[in-house]
């Protein structure tokens, strides 16, 4: 294996061992402009010779438009989780999850396939209230340790109310759009355009946030 | 590529119907070898935390812990991590503590509404970095005013940035963003608290420039920061210092507000403790850098986590005789 090395793999088959239900990996990859590509792809089939219950799909973002523009896929690398039957609850990771946030594409798996946390109630509430078209962008750097718990709160959102989608990206492959959003400081969680949070908030926060839209 | 893997124990989570002998309110070097000490005790225990790891896992290099000469804040922490999984410590953690209800049985209050319960807390809540308290300083908050360096410094390359601060974290950041940044300014309103050797590493560095007694005044820019102003306490002059990123390392500030009216704190906010980690509430202990104790160190935070695991344990003991 390139990037996993015995020690990890052997790690990795634990957490995955509660896994109920079958992830698919949908991965969105460019020939050409794309320098995290092909060690995207090499990483997420390692990853998927991990559990049986995790699969891969590889797609090319042009000859593929048509499953991308279905999924609200626009850069690449980008990974979607699909749960069960395919599902899509609207999680994404732009740019390889390596670093620290290989600790969220491990907890998007488990949550997709149905073996996550439960939400406290008085979140899960507050969560099904949600009514309109919510987006949570999480720019994130993989040497960043708060990271992932922001990206893993804005996944949580997504797969308990499908009106919410959230992705992670990563700040230096996506260097123009981090330019465009003004970030300096990660994480840096953007709702709908308008609503800016930086650092790993509390739930409650994501939901204040959202609530004030 | 390099895989930060963040194990978690396999711990039972910390269940709201138990009653513990003690819970220990937060997972940094001082909640952890409290849970360790007070898990050796026999006693039952569980960690409360918003993030095991607490302020630890934000140092890039960590030199000055007795065994370990040269360790990353995680792989340290993951070590601490690895010790106390063993002993099957449950733990609950992504929460925190809104308030404490003293009285025999204390009654910890959570944001996430569940309340855990126990003969005995231990609080050891850390800190948090400490602001300049200049204006532009909110203002400019993501927008080039940063806070962690081995989390924000990649999103400045080739840019110049400026480390507010004298002591040990700010001359870290420095010598991390001399890496990466294309010019550095350590501006420090009074000289060096950091130790020696690091000054030293520091004063190596070609692209870093050092200016000691200038008080930064004001966070300027458009949108993003382009410049600080600051006093040259020697000239009383402004100066005019500029960069693109501004990285507070200025010490910090208690995680205590939540237990204002349950103990006693001294003006700066610091849980006030005696040399046995009491505080002024029967039951309730405090260690490392959530209490006055000085000296805000890796090595001293564990060593009062293990005095207040070890004061709490006489205080169960005592506590089970009372009947």
């Amino acid at each position: 294996m390139k990037f996993l090395n015995e020690e990890i793999k052997k790690q990795l088959e634990g957490m995955f061992a509660p896994m109920k239900n079958e992830v698919t990996i949908v991965l969105f990859a460019t020939k050409e402009m794309c320098e995290t590509c092909e060690d995207t792809k090499t990483f997420m089939a390692e990853m998927a010779g991990i559990h049986e219950k995790i699969k891969l799909e590889v797609y090319d973002l042009q000859a593929d438009a048509a499953l991308a523009e279905t999924l609200q896929v626009k850069r690449t690398p980008a990974i979607v989780l699909l749960g069960e039957d395919r599902k899509d609850y609207g999680i994404q990771f732009n740019g390889l999850p390596g670093g620290h946030e290989i600790n969220s594409f491990i907890s998007g798996l488990l949550e997709v396939s149905g073996a996550g946390e439960e939400l406290p109630e008085v979140f899960a509430k507050r969560v099904a209230k949600i009514d309109k078209p919510i987006d949570i962008k999480v720019f994130v750097t993989l040497g960043c340790p708060h990271c992932p718990g922001a990206v893993s709160k804005a996944h949580k959102l997504a797969l308990e109310n499908p009106n919410v989608r959230a992705e992670m990206i990563e700040a230096q492959t996506f260097s123009e759009l981090s330019d465009q959003y003004h970030v300096s400081g990660v994480p840096k969680i953007v709702i709908n355009e308008t609503e800016e949070l930086v650092g790993d908030q509390p739930l409650e926060m994501f939901l204040d946030a959202i609530e004030r839209l | 590529m390099e895989f930060n893997l963040q194990t978690k124990p396999k711990a039972p989570a910390v269940a709201p119907e138990t009653i513990y002998d003690v819970l220990i309110v937060g997972g940094g070097p001082a909640g952890l070898n409290a849970a360790l000490y007070a898990k050796r005790k026999g006693l039952s225990v569980g960690i409360l935390a918003e993030r095991l790891g607490g302020q630890v896992l934000d140092t890039s290099s960590v030199e000055n812990y007795l065994g370990f000469p040269s360790e990353t804040g995680e792989g340290l922490m993951k070590k601490f991590q690895a010790h106390v999984g063993e002993l099957k410590v449950p733990v609950k953690e992504h929460l925190l503590v809104s308030g404490i209800e003293a009285g025999r049985i204390k009654k910890i209050h959570t944001n996430i509404g569940e309340v855990f319960q126990a003969k005995a807390v231990i609080l050891a809540t850390g800190s948090k970095p400490r602001m300049l308290n200049v204006p532009g300083e909110k203002e400019f908050l993501g927008r080039g005013v940063a806070y962690c360096a081995i989390c924000d410094g990649p999103l400045f390359a080739g840019m110049d940035v400026i480390v507010a601060g004298g002591g040990n974290s700010a001359v870290e950041a420095a010598i991390d963003l001399a890496k990466i940044a294309n010019h550095v300014h350590l501006v420090h309103r009074s000289q060096f608290r950091a130790d020696q050797i690091l000054i030293e590493q520091l004063k190596k560095k070609e692209n870093v420039t050092i200016h000691l007694e200038t008080q930064i005044q004001s966070v300027e820019g458009e949108g993003l920061v382009s410049h600080v102003n600051a006093l040259d306490k020697a000239s009383g002059e402004v100066v005019k210092i500029l960069a693109n990123g501004l990285f507070v390392e200025i010490g910090y500030l208690p995680n205590s507000d939540a237990f204002a009216d349950l103990v006693k704190r001294n003006g700066r906010n610091e849980v006030e403790v005696n040399a046995r980690c009491e505080t002024s509430q029967t039951g309730i202990f405090a260690a490392g850098d959530v209490t006055d104790m000085p000296y805000k160190q890796i090595v001293i935070s564990a060593g009062e986590g293990a005095k207040a695991a070890l004061t709490a344990n006489e205080y169960i003991n005592t506590f089970k005789e009372e009947k």
